[in-house]
Formats: C-alpha cells, sequence, structure tokens
C-alpha cells in the first residue's frame, strides 16, 4: 500500500491529467525547475519537460491571461497562483474574463482552465498569505471552485477540474500539506458538484471544507461522549454546490452547523445557510449556527491566529449549546 | 494596394464601409434605439484595414472596446454586427456581447475587450497556443496609447517577449487617453514605441492613418513573428475624429488639433495618393452607404434573444 501526503498529491494530480490530455500545458511561478514554492510540483517539468511545463516571471495577469488566451486555442492549461492572496493581482482576468467570456459570445469561446491556489490559515504567514477568496469566488457566475480535503479528493477532483469545459479555480489548503491517505488508484475520479458524508450521524449535521473538515471531524469526536450523533459533510466543490447532500442530511438531523474558515461575511457557508432556511425550513428543529472566523484580517502572531482559526473546541460548544 | 487597377478601390471600400457603419452606429445611440455606450472608430479606419490586409486567414485577432473597425476588417458581417449592437439574437455573440464585445470565432476574432489593457496577457496566451500546437498563426493584438500606462501591458509585453511568441502588437495612439491628453499622464513623447526597448523590441512609429504604411509594418511584423524572431510592437499615430464613447463631443481638444487630423483624414489621403476622382470616391461612398443601410434593416428585423438566452452559456452544456 502506497501512502502519498497532500503536498505530493498535488504533483500526482497535475502528472495524471497530463498523462491523460497532451493538450494540458503548465505554468507558473517557480513551479517548474525549482518544484514549486511549496514543493507541490517537483518532478513535472523533469517527466513532462519544457514544451509543457513553464516557469514563469512574477506576473500574475500575464499567468492567467496566457492561461485563458491558450485555453480559447484548444489547450487545456493549469495555472498556478503561489498563494491565493495573490489573486488580488489577476482577479480581473478570473472574474471578468474567464468566468464571462463564454456568456458574452454566446458559447463560442469557452475557457477549460484550471487556476490552482494554495490557501488557507495556520502556518503564521499573515494576513496577506493566508486567504482562500473561495467566498469572494463562489459569487461569480461562470467559475467553479473546488476546495479538496484530502490527498485522494485532491487528486480526483483535479482529474474532474482538468477536463471540465469551464473554468475552475481549485483551492489546495497549506494546512493540510502533511494529511496523509492511501494512494488512489490510476483512473480515480470524483466529480464536481458532489459533496461527500465524512462520518455518519443522526443528531446534527456539521457543514465544512479543507482544514474545517477535520476540525468538524474532531468537534464530533468530543461530543460523541455527551451522545450527540454528528453527521460530517465535506462539500468538496463550492460551485457547483451540492445542496442536495446537505438537504438530505438535515432532513435526518434536524440541525445545522457550518464551519468555515474566514470571516464568513457572505461566505459559503452564508449561501448554504440561506438555501437551507429556503428549501429546508421545515426540516429543521433550531436555527441554524455558524462557526467562522471573527471579521478581521488574519492576524500573524501564532496566539492571535489560533485565536482566529475556528476550533473543534469552540464547535463543540457550538453543538452542546443546542441541548 | 497591389498592380490590380481596382485594388486600391477595394481598401478605399473598406474603410468606407468602416466609416459609413460607424455613422449609423452614432445616430443609433443618438436616437436612443441602444442603451449603453459606444466607441467610434471613424479616423483610425487605416490602422483596422492595413492590419487585416497585413495578417493571413485564421491569425488570431484580439482588439478593445474601440474594435467595430478591426472586427469589420477582419470580416465580421455587417448585419451580425449591427445585430449585436443592438442586442438581437442574431447579432455575433446572442445578443449578450454588445457593442464593446464584438466576437466572431469562425474569424478568429477572439474579442474585443472593454477593460483597458485586459486582453493583452489573453493575446499573449493565443501566441503561446500556436508555439505548442504548431498552428503557424499569428496573433494580433490591437490597444490604444492609454492602455500602456497599465501593469498587464507589461507584463504581456515582457512575457511574450521573454518566450519569443508569435504576436503583432499595435498601439493605436490617438493621443487621447479617454479624456485625457496621452502626453499629460506619460513622461515620454510615444507611450508605446518609447518603451519597446524595455522588452528588446524595436521602436517602431507609423503613420497610422497611411493604410499602406500600416499593411507594410505589419506584414514585417507578422513575417518576423512567423520566422520564430518574437514579437514586434508598432505605434501607429492616428486620430479620433470624435470624442471617446458616445456621451462626449471631445470638446477638451484643441481645434486646431482637430483641424489638422481632419486635414489627415486616412480616405482622402489614399484617395488622393492614388488619384481617385472625387465623384468616383462618392461613388464608392454611396455603395458603402448601401451595404450598410441594407445590413441595419435587415438587423433592425431580426428579433431579441429569447428570454430562454438568459441563462444559457453560463456553464459549458457538458457540465451541471
Amino acid at each position: 500500500m502506497t501512502i502519498i501526503n497532500y503536498r505530493k498529491a498535488i504533483a500526482e494530480a497535475i502528472a495524471r491529467s497530463m498523462r491523460e490530455d497532451p493538450k494540458v500545458v503548465f505554468l507558473g511561478e517557480d513551479v517548474a525547475l525549482a518544484g514549486g514554492a511549496f514543493k507541490t510540483t517537483v518532478g513535472l517539468r523533469e517527466e513532462f519537460g519544457p514544451t509543457r511545463v513553464f516557469d514563469t516571471p512574477i506576473s500574475e495577469q500575464a499567468i492567467i491571461g496566457a492561461a485563458i488566451g491558450a485555453a480559447m486555442r484548444g489547450l487545456r492549461p493549469i495555472a498556478e497562483i503561489m498563494f491565493a492572496d495573490f489573486l488580488g493581482t489577476c482577479w480581473d482576468g478570473i472574474a471578468n474574463h474567464a468566468a464571462k467570456i463564454r456568456y458574452m459570445t454566446d458559447g463560442a469561446y469557452s475557457v477549460p482552465i484550471v487556476i490552482r491556489a494554495h490557501g488557507g490559515a495556520g502556518l503564521g504567514f499573515g494576513a496577506q498569505h493566508s486567504q482562500l477568496y473561495d467566498g469572494l469566488a463562489m459569487s461569480i457566475p461562470g467559475l467553479k471552485v473546488v476546495v479538496p480535503s484530502t490527498p485522494s479528493d485532491l487528486i480526483g477532483l483535479f482529474q474532474s477540474a482538468v477536463r471540465d469545459p469551464d473554468p475552475v479555480l481549485f483551492i489546495e489548503h497549506k494546512a493540510l500539506f502533511d494529511v496523509k491517505e492511501e494512494m488512489p488508484p490510476e483512473g480515480h475520479v470524483v466529480p464536481l458538484g458532489k459533496a461527500q458524508v465524512v462520518r455518519e450521524g443522526s443528531d446534527l449535521t456539521l457543514v465544512a471544507t479543507g482544514a474545517m473538515v477535520p476540525v468538524a471531524l474532531a468537534a464530533a469526536e468530543l461530543v460523541q461522549d455527551r451522545r450527540i450523533d454528528c453527521e460530517v459533510i465535506d462539500l468538496r466543490t463550492l460551485t457547483p454546490l451540492d445542496m442536495h447532500s446537505v438537504l438530505r442530511s438535515v432532513e435526518k438531523t434536524s440541525r445545522l452547523i457550518l464551519v468555515e474558515e474566514g470571516p464568513g461575511i457572505c461566505g459559503w457557508s452564508s449561501e448554504v445557510a440561506a438555501r437551507v432556511a429556503d428549501e429546508g425550513f421545515w426540516m429543521l428543529d433550531a436555527p441554524i449556527r455558524r462557526v467562522c472566523s471573527p471579521p478581521t484580517p488574519t492576524p500573524f502572531s501564532e496566539s492571535l491566529e489560533s485565536l482566529w482559526l475556528p476550533k473543534a473546541e469552540s464547535v463543540a460548544a457550538e453543538i452542546e449549546s443546542y441541548w | 494596394m497591389t498592380a490590380n487597377p481596382h485594388a486600391h478601390e477595394h481598401v478605399l471600400l473598406q474603410m468606407l464601409r468602416i466609416r459609413e457603419f460607424e455613422n449609423r452606429v452614432q445616430s443609433l445611440f443618438s436616437d436612443g434605439l441602444v442603451k449603453g455606450s459606444t466607441h467610434l472608430a471613424n479616423g483610425q479606419e487605416a490602422v483596422a484595414v492595413g492590419m487585416a490586409f497585413a495578417l493571413h486567414p485564421g491569425d488570431p485577432v484580439l482588439c478593445t472596446y474601440r474594435g467595430h473597425h478591426h472586427t469589420i476588417a477582419r470580416g465580421l458581417p455587417l448585419e451580425s454586427a449591427f445585430a449585436e449592437i443592438l442586442g438581437r439574437a442574431t447579432g455575433c455573440c446572442g445578443g449578450k456581447g454588445g457593442s464593446m464585445h464584438l466576437t466572431d470565432k469562425s474569424l478568429a476574432l477572439m474579442g474585443s475587450y472593454a477593460i483597458i489593457g485586459s486582453h493583452i496577457p489573453i493575446a499573449v496566451g493565443a501566441a503561446w497556443a500556436s508555439t505548442l500546437t504548431h498552428d503557424g498563426a499569428v496573433t494580433c493584438c490591437i490597444f490604444g496609447d492609454g492602455t500602456t500606462t497599465i501593469g498587464s501591458f507589461h507584463e504581456a509585453l515582457n512575457l511574450a517577449a521573454v518566450w519569443r511568441l508569435p504576436i503583432v502588437f499595435i498601439c493605436e495612439n490617438n493621443l487621447y487617453s479617454e479624456y485625457t491628453a496621452i502626453g499629460d499622464v506619460v513622461p515620454i513623447e510615444h507611450p508605446a514605441a518609447d518603451r519597446a526597448g524595455a522588452y528588446g523590441l524595436d521602436r517602431i512609429v507609423i503613420d497610422g492613418n497611411d493604410v499602406e504604411a500600416v499593411k507594410e509594418a505589419v506584414s514585417l511584423a507578422r513575417e518576423r513573428a512567423s520566422a520564430g524572431r518574437g514579437p514586434s510592437l508598432i505605434e501607429a499615430l492616428t486620430y479620433r475624429h470624435g470624442g471617446h464613447s458616445r456621451a462626449d463631443p471631445g470638446d477638451y481638444r484643441p481645434r486646431e488639433e482637430v483641424e489638422l487630423w481632419l486635414s489627415r483624414d486616412p480616405i482622402s489621403k489614399y484617395a488622393d495618393r492614388h488619384e481617385v476622382s472625387t465623384q468616383r470616391l462618392e461613388q464608392l461612398g454611396a455603395e458603402a452607404r448601401d451595404e450598410v443601410d441594407r445590413a441595419l434593416r435587415k438587423a433592425l428585423a431580426a428579433p431579441a434573444p429569447a428570454a430562454e438566452a438568459l441563462l444559457s452559456n453560463v456553464w459549458s452544456e457538458e457540465s451541471s
């Protein structure tokens, strides 16, 4: 049995997509010869050579634009943005162009690109190197958003992202790099838009993404002693959003807590809460609750960052407050 | 522009079609038949027509919201362009793009982009694809002088140059960055050409109102790109006859300057050089007007998009 961690799963995922489709090319800052700032792309240049794996200048607008233009000419580019925070420098290409070109040309052109970005807090990178930008991305029609929480899901979801004819933002969480799992077999594919029940339960539904999935699972363990049986759902993709799985779970448990990393204002948890209030109100026995970060930038100091991130203990306290 | 005695009339007709098209678009907006804005290219026809004659079929072209002239010069049917501007179902984007976004994939017209500078990196990507697929195409990317002050211009030029991509950049320097004289906001005389050296490119300034000069410069640049010698940046000096957009009379421009440039009108200039009589020029103008009017009548008769179009093509049909 081969074990792979989340960090190495990234290169594995890219390699599998490049072996499958010769139209897949990969570009980004330091991704080729250096193997990536986080060593998430080691070995790709060696395997696929300089005509498929490209180091770029520090030019995020050029990286995203080049990916869009090449996709419109029939290639399947993967573009890396080193930190999700840097999406701020190329949001124009992503939001105004990649996401809208299909609509604005009434389907003549599509933009099948995957934008990979390392995101998330918990490693002491401070306010400009710790964001996810997932909620912001989710608010843009035409852009798919994927947030894998395990190595196996990362590999499987990535194959779907590269094959997808629409632009996909694929946010890899830096705090999960050392998470290990059995290497999924060749051909492993996880479809976009299918959430995963990662723990079955009957009393309450916890919904989380990325690094909050292990937090939610830990919270579920903490309340088990009090005989509260939590179901935990990993959304895996924010767009398309699998509301069916969430509503099916809420139908069973009648209680819902959403655990989101980040301030949560207009975040994915706001959207899920609104949709459950709309479509699942009569299934609920209690108000929907959210456990999010406070509405501040991500602080640097370890002690403050630790306070900022939702914790299993705070989620458990929220769960217990229902009873 | 060659030995064919009628060739120069063809060139003139192309410029006149664009001129007449733009005049009709102005009327449509003035009469309140279309909402939003439009950005006309009266006076800049020679850049588009010269570019179009120099490129090969299938060469991708990306332009800006002031892009009616480029797309028409590259073959976009007038009816399709009018219908798009009028928001009709038969428009080149099904009525979902509008005046600022004329696009036609079948003509490799990869789009008219309405965020200054944003299309230059996309054009670089199109050229990059040609180096990977060996399709032999040379991409042409057109933008205005005001674009040279935005970051994406520099990021894209740098990447195109360092990767030696097959692309021709054309800066239409019409002396105004929207409402502001370009000389007031850049510290150099030639906003594009004076920066070419920063990317290892030649300094090329041409008369953008001379259709033959444009054709020659773009042909040379295309040849260079095709031979694997990388990009070129051409600064074509030209002038907007009107303001920035439909609501702008352009009053901030000195009268003498406007008059000077009106005397350099690309259509009269070309007609004079080839000794086309005033009478013949008027006949050609009438021919262009007729064609434009016929196209407009058809476009006006076309239906608005069906309600279903509201939700279609946000996502590809293959995905949920």
